[in-house]
């Protein structure tokens, strides 16, 4: 039988490694992948998860060690995780709005890419009706 | 078991760090260094807080808050900037 703080000290090392990792595939996947949209959803996801873990493995420490439950490292945790989407979602308009390329494997096609008003491809324009 | 574990964690996040700079310095558009510079912020509020666990102190719980805070607003602002040509209109 194992004691409680030996316990409490593997809980926070996993959660410690855990963020660790999370926040490096987050970087690998920012470094390594193809166009812009692929790269966004590197980061988003996998920081803030990264960074959640290694906020639950510091409630967790100093919980531990200053005794009673200090809470107060969960108004960061809280703050990204309303901010990431919000980031994110800001990023990704700006792109679209910048008419970045897209790899060409890329299913779908976003409406932004078709309002092209300064130079018009009537070729290309030609079968498609546009919407009412 | 926990400095191992902290150590690693450092490591980890000093490696993503560089790697969020490496993608800032050769990113082809304004997006993509604007997503390694937020990514960036979130990996040095994950250092602060390491750091924080290692010396034992909770002091540097408001700077990681306030990088937070500071960080979100300069990414809107950047991204409204490059949206509309102007932050308030």
């Amino acid at each position: 039988m194992i004691g409680f703080y030996t316990f409490m000290e593997g809980v926070i090392a996993f959660f410690l490694i855990a963020g660790g990792m999370f926040a490096f595939i987050g970087a690998l996947g920012l470094t390594h992948l193809k166009d812009f949209y692929m790269r966004l959803h590197g980061p988003t996801k996998t920081s803030t998860l990264g960074v959640g873990c290694v906020l639950i493995a510091s409630t967790c420490y100093f919980s531990l060690v200053q005794g009673g439950i200090s809470v107060h490292e969960l108004l960061i945790t809280i703050f990204l995780f309303i901010t990431a989407p919000v980031s994110a979602h800001l990023l990704a308009k700006s792109a679209l709005h910048q008419k970045l390329p897209h790899d060409p494997r890329t299913q779908g096609h976003p409406k932004e890419f078709d309002e092209d008003e300064e130079n018009p491809k009537p070729s290309e324009r030609a079968g498609i009706t546009p919407p009412p | 078991m926990l400095d191992v574990a902290l150590w690693t964690s450092l490591a980890l996040f000093a490696a993503s760090v560089l790697l969020t700079l490496f993608r800032a310095i050769i990113g082809p558009s304004l997006p993509d260094r604007i997503l390694a510079l937020d990514t960036m912020y979130i990996n040095s509020i994950g250092l602060i807080i390491l750091f924080g666990i290692w010396i034992n102190s909770n002091i540097y719980f408001e700077a990681a808050l306030l990088i937070a805070m500071l960080g979100f607003i300069s990414t809107v602002a950047v991204c409204k900037y490059l949206l509309r040509g102007d932050i308030i209109e």
